[in-house]
């Protein structure tokens, strides 16, 4: 366990540090969701209807930003390497590596997203439900990112490789992401419904993720 | 302990590296291993620790901890030196030592030991490449393992820095342990043994020293 939890601390440091990807994740999600309302106009009324989508689709690109570099860094410094002939199986190493890419670049977005959902005219009860969505559905787009970061890890360049892998896996994501966030605003949907489904896409990709990037890598590292 | 490799062979790239390979390393013993650019110096190294996969051929390790695999007893010496530039060397000693050795290791002595104790907060960036090696080397003092795979330990270290390595070297020997080395010059210890690996070229050598001439 000691080894997993110096990983964590390790990359957890790194993001917060110059040059990490941290605070990167949260500013292009502030600025993205800041200019929707310049480009749409003052129309309240549709800001508060796209507000959700809106909100969840600069998530899922904030998210990406600093997904590349998660595996190609340690490839290109030879800690992947050690990283690979660790004691530790190489499934859990991958999984706390997404931990700590979700702590630095996934949490933020949660924390920040009830502040610019002001920006967008959502009230008290569409607030509390789009965080909660966030927060269920942000992992599910770490650990899906995590398969593309360790297929492209060995590329230049890799980024533009990982969106077009990742983005598409994303999409039941960010269906039931905004059906439960718009479903606590508007109805006529119960919430729980896409709710539970956003929870179950997360614990799969949780389990699913670490063992498909795991196997990526054995592969991509020869 | 006892290091074997039984008509070892590599496959890269699409193409035979090396093949038929036999050699044994017992403790206290060196094995330096030799070759033209490009022989698989490096290559065997990772097959080894299994970075590489065996394409034909066996290794195995008598006397070691059988739970483990070879990887999990072997230090790696690489080319690259596995630091994060924003972290401190300090910080980046601690990690390596925490996640290879699995409980919290003080790590002053090992970073006294290759004279990188003054600059302990640095951060690594800052680092010149001699350090940045002796660094990594601290790594490999830090956590005790009985196996050393070295890449080219002494490029670009200094004199001072090389003879330094040599008693550190010495010191691990001593302790019971066993180096595998890939070198183009002295090592600054007496090598038990050497593999040539030219000698196991699986396909016809390049004629890289016409290539090379002036034209």
């Amino acid at each position: 366990m000691t080894a997993l939890a110096a990983l964590l601390v390790r990359d957890m440091r790194i993001a917060v540090r110059v040059g990490g990807g941290a605070l990167i994740g949260v500013l292009f999600f502030l600025v993205v969701v800041t200019l929707v309302p310049f480009a749409i106009g003052p129309d309240l009324a549709l800001l508060k209807r796209i507000g959700p989508a809106v909100l969840w689709l600069a998530a899922l690109l904030a998210n990406l930003l600093a997904l590349d570099r998660l595996f190609a860094a340690d490839h290109e410094d030879g800690s992947l390497d050690l990283l690979l002939m660790s004691r530790a199986p190489l499934e859990l190493v991958v999984a706390i590596k997404g931990v700590a890419h979700w702590l630095t670049t996934g949490l933020p977005l949660v924390v920040a997203a009830p502040l610019i959902g002001l920006l967008l005219n959502l009230d008290g009860a569409a607030q509390a439900g789009l965080v909660l969505t966030l927060l269920a559905g942000t992992p599910a787009l770490t650990f899906i990112g995590l398969i593309g970061a360790a297929i492209s890890v060995a590329l230049r360049r890799g980024g533009l490789l990982l969106a077009i892998l990742v983005l598409p896996l994303t999409v039941p994501v960010l269906i039931f992401g905004v059906g439960a966030a718009n479903a606590a605003l508007v109805g006529p949907t119960p919430f729980g419904t896409p709710f539970t489904i956003l929870c179950a896409l997360t614990l799969a990709s949780l389990v699913v993720g670490p063992f498909a990037a795991a196997a990526a890598l054995r592969q991509e590292i020869e | 302990m006892r290091l074997s490799a039984v008509h070892l062979a590599c496959h890269r790239g699409g193409r035979d590296v090396f093949a038929g390979v036999n050699f044994a390393v017992g403790s206290g013993e060196v094995l330096a291993i030799t070759g033209r650019n490009g022989a698989g110096k490096s290559s065997l190294l990772r097959t080894i620790v299994g970075l590489v996969r065996v394409a034909h051929g066996s290794l195995s390790l008598e006397g070691g901890d059988p739970e483990l695999t070879i990887a999990e007893q072997a230090h790696y010496l690489g080319h690259q030196d596995a630091l994060k530039p924003s972290l401190s060397v300090g910080e980046n000693l601690r990690f390596w030592a925490g996640f290879l050795g699995h409980k919290p290791a003080d790590t002053s002595a090992a970073l006294a030991a290759v004279g990188l104790d003054p600059l302990a907060d640095l951060p690594a960036a800052y680092l010149s490449a001699g350090q940045r090696r002796r660094l990594s080397i601290a790594r490999l003092l830090a956590v005790k393992r009985p196996i050393w795979l070295l890449d080219e330990p002494v490029s670009t270290l200094d004199t001072a820095a090389q003879e330094r390595l040599a008693g550190l070297m010495r010191a691990h020997l001593a302790d019971g342990g066993l180096i595998l080395a890939a070198t183009h010059g002295p090592l600054g210890i007496a090598p038990t043994r050497e593999l040539r690996l030219d000698e196991f070229a699986a396909a016809p050598a390049p004629a890289a020293s016409a290539e090379l001439q002036p034209s």
